[in-house]
């Protein structure tokens, strides 16, 4: 058991996500009682009371974004759900999508009203198929019942949403970038300030928040901030959803309460590392954990992990970041200097091209790392992968090239010995194995 | 396009009054998913309808990775190759699937019945590897259950 729960509260059946099942775990009561009693302001009042921090990478406190957005000031405002979802490792928002799409879509009404947004999106990545039909089909369900469109409930207070599919580029996962492809543009991220929650969706004040995040908040409303506040730790409230993966023997979504201990997570819970392996080093939270913490995350070797308890703070203070909460468990035996090349072929693809240090510097990373798989590498080129990736650091519009620098260095300080040996022989020191088999464990 | 221009009114129903522009994306997945990509007269189409630049719609179809100008195989298969795939097999599953389609990544087959990608993370890492084919997910795949789901699709 990972501790308390308060999204994963209830059984998983084939129709769990419907709407009779949610109105029958208490759902849309809420919503309800927030338009009967509650003020907007009342509403971010207990938002920022609860301290809770977003899930989208940054973990930024969620009731001081809100705070920037007057709800009286008569101008339309905007609510997006990020569901962009595109962060290798992660998988987290697709179970809150499948599974409980009305615990999203209330707390979207509840969000909304404090923000007094008439029109809401939720963006959602454009490849996911049965998480969009089950978002879809929730979405008629709810127009069907009365709790979206005009004069909801009776109240005056009138809402709507909009499953807005994306199509198929990581960097809109970004926000801004994201509200250009609302706009119908390409994704191009732009620079801040303006923020968001001042100039966003066609110049609008807009708040752009994870699934996760906004999912928690009918929670919050229901029972208060001050319940909220006695689950987790002081300084991160509440839970967070880990998806695993890789080198693990039982991969999937887990709640897990902050304050958690991995070894305890990783051994017990997920079954420990893949058929009886040592663990080698862990990803904590999404490849580009650190996005936007400022924060270089780090790849946790495996003997960092012991003594770490689950919560923003004491990832921070190693240097990383629990991020998007993707998890990626690496087995004693892999081969990181492939497993760098994997990354670095992925933001130098996914990068939008508008910075010329992340542009550049992708495809320049990028060669050299083929290069030295290939066995054609050149003893400076480690230093000249440093090299780019301090550069990148700071100088571009969005996360993106410093999270491709971030992950090099970590790469290259832990595990420098990979790739010199590769240099200098010519071949993997590990045969360049990213999978984990079982004929190698037993050997 | 033209005969699609009831279904795009219906979707002005939910969003704000007065901002077209964010039917771009939709529109042109909409259309694609009709035709199998998108024409030149498409283009021309939406630019009418939207009275968007027609440099915004060039832009946006060279941006976003699912859109396409060219048809494709009737079965797109696309193996993801993201980390956590790649540390369940992905990479000899791409191989495998190379040699028995006999087309490279980004191929058609000549018979036109399938193309070959490689995709980064579709987000469904704790089931690597995944392989999504057309629309569709297919989850915790080896060599033997594609060989299989290969034999149904014809
Ligand atoms: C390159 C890049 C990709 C991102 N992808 C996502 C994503 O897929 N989902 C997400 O919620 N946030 C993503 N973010 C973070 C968002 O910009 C934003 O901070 C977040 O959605 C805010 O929500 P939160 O405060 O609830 O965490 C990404 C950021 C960057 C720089
Ligand atoms: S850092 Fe890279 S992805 Fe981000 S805006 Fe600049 S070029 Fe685009
Ligand atoms: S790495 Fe393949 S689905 Fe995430």
């Amino acid at each position: 058991m990972t501790g308390r729960k308060i999204l994963m509260n209830f059984e998983v059946t084939p129709d769990s996500h419907t709407l009779g099942a949610y109105l029958g775990r208490g759902g849309y009561q809420t919503i309800a009682k927030v338009l009967r009693e509650m003020k907007p302001e009342d509403v971010t009042k207990e938002i920022v009371a609860s301290g809770i921090q977003g899930r989208g990478g940054a973990a930024f406190p969620a009731g001081r974004k809100w705070q920037v957005v007057d709800p009286h000031d008569g101008q339309p405002h905007f609510l997006i759900a990020n569901a962009d979802e595109g962060e290798p490792g992660t998988f987290k928002d697709r179970w809150v999508l499948e599974h409980s799409p009305h615990t999203l879509l209330e707390s979207m009404l509840v969000a909304a009203y404090a923000l007094a947004a008439r029109h809401t999106f939720v963006y959602i990545r454009g490849e996911f198929d049965q998480p969009y039909t089950r978002l879809a089909a929730a979405v008629e369900e709810a127009y069907a019942a009365g709790y979206f469109g005009e004069n909801i409930l009776g109240s005056g207070f009138s809402c709507d949403v909009y499953v807005f599919r994306g199509a198929g580029a990581y960097v809109c996962g970004e926000a801004s970038s994201l509200l250009a492809s609302i706009e119908g543009s390409r994704g191009y991220p732009r620079n801040r300030p303006p923020r968001l929650t001042v100039k966003g969706l066609f110049q609008r004040p807009t708040v752009v928040n994870n699934v996760e995040t906004l999912s928690n908040l009918a929670w919050i409303i229901a029972h208060g901030a001050e319940e909220y506040r006695k689950v987790g730790t002081p300084k991160s409230p509440g839970t967070r959803l880990i998806s695993i993966s890789g080198h693990i023997q039982r991969p999937g979504v887990y709640e897990v309460e902050m304050g958690y201990s991995w070894a305890k997570f990783l051994h017990e819970d997920c079954g420990g590392v893949l058929h009886g392996r040592k663990l080698k080093a862990l990803i904590p939270g999404g490849i580009s954990s650190q996005v936007l913490t400022g924060h270089g995350a780090k790849v946790l070797t495996a003997d960092s992990v012991d003594s770490l308890l689950l919560d923003h703070q004491a990832l921070w203070d190693v240097g990383s970041s629990l991020g998007s909460g993707g998890m990626i468990a690496i087995a004693e035996g892999t081969c990181m200097v492939r497993l760098l090349q994997v990354m670095l072929r992925f933001y130098h693809h996914e990068s939008c091209g508008q910075c010329t240090p992340c542009r550049e510097g992708m495809g320049w990373a990028h060669r050299i790392i083929d290069r030295i798989v290939s066995g054609e590498g050149r003893p400076e080129d480690i230093d000249r992968l440093l090299h780019i990736s301090k550069f990148n650091d700071g100088t571009t519009i969005c996360g993106l090239g410093d999270a491709a620098g971030y992950a090099t260095i970590a790469f290259i300080e832990h595990f420098r010995d990979e790739f010199e040996y590769l240099i200098e022989h010519k071949r993997s020191k590990n045969d360049g194995r990213l999978e984990c088999l079982p004929e190698v464990a037993n050997a | 396009m033209k005969h699609l221009i009831p279904e795009f009114e219906a979707l002005k129903t939910r969003l704000p009054p007065g901002l077209d522009s964010i039917l771009v994306l939709p529109c042109l997945r909409r259309i694609q998913d009709d035709r199998g990509y998108i024409a030149d007269e498409d283009i021309d189409g939406l630019v009418e309808y939207l009275g968007v630049p027609r440099i915004q719609i060039e832009e946006v179809l060279t941006f976003y990775t699912m859109l396409r100008r060219k048809p494709l195989g009737r079965w797109h298969v696309q193996v993801c190759r993201n980390v956590s795939c790649s540390m369940r097999g992905a990479e000899p599953l791409i191989k495998h699937l190379s040699n028995r389609l006999g087309v490279k990544p980004g191929e058609t087959t000549a018979d036109g019945r399938f193309t070959l990608s490689t995709v980064e993370c579709l987000g469904s890492c704790g089931t690597a590897p995944v392989v999504m084919v057309n629309e569709r997910y297919h989850e915790l795949q080896d060599a033997q259950s594609l060989d299989a789901l290969l034999e149904e699709l014809k």
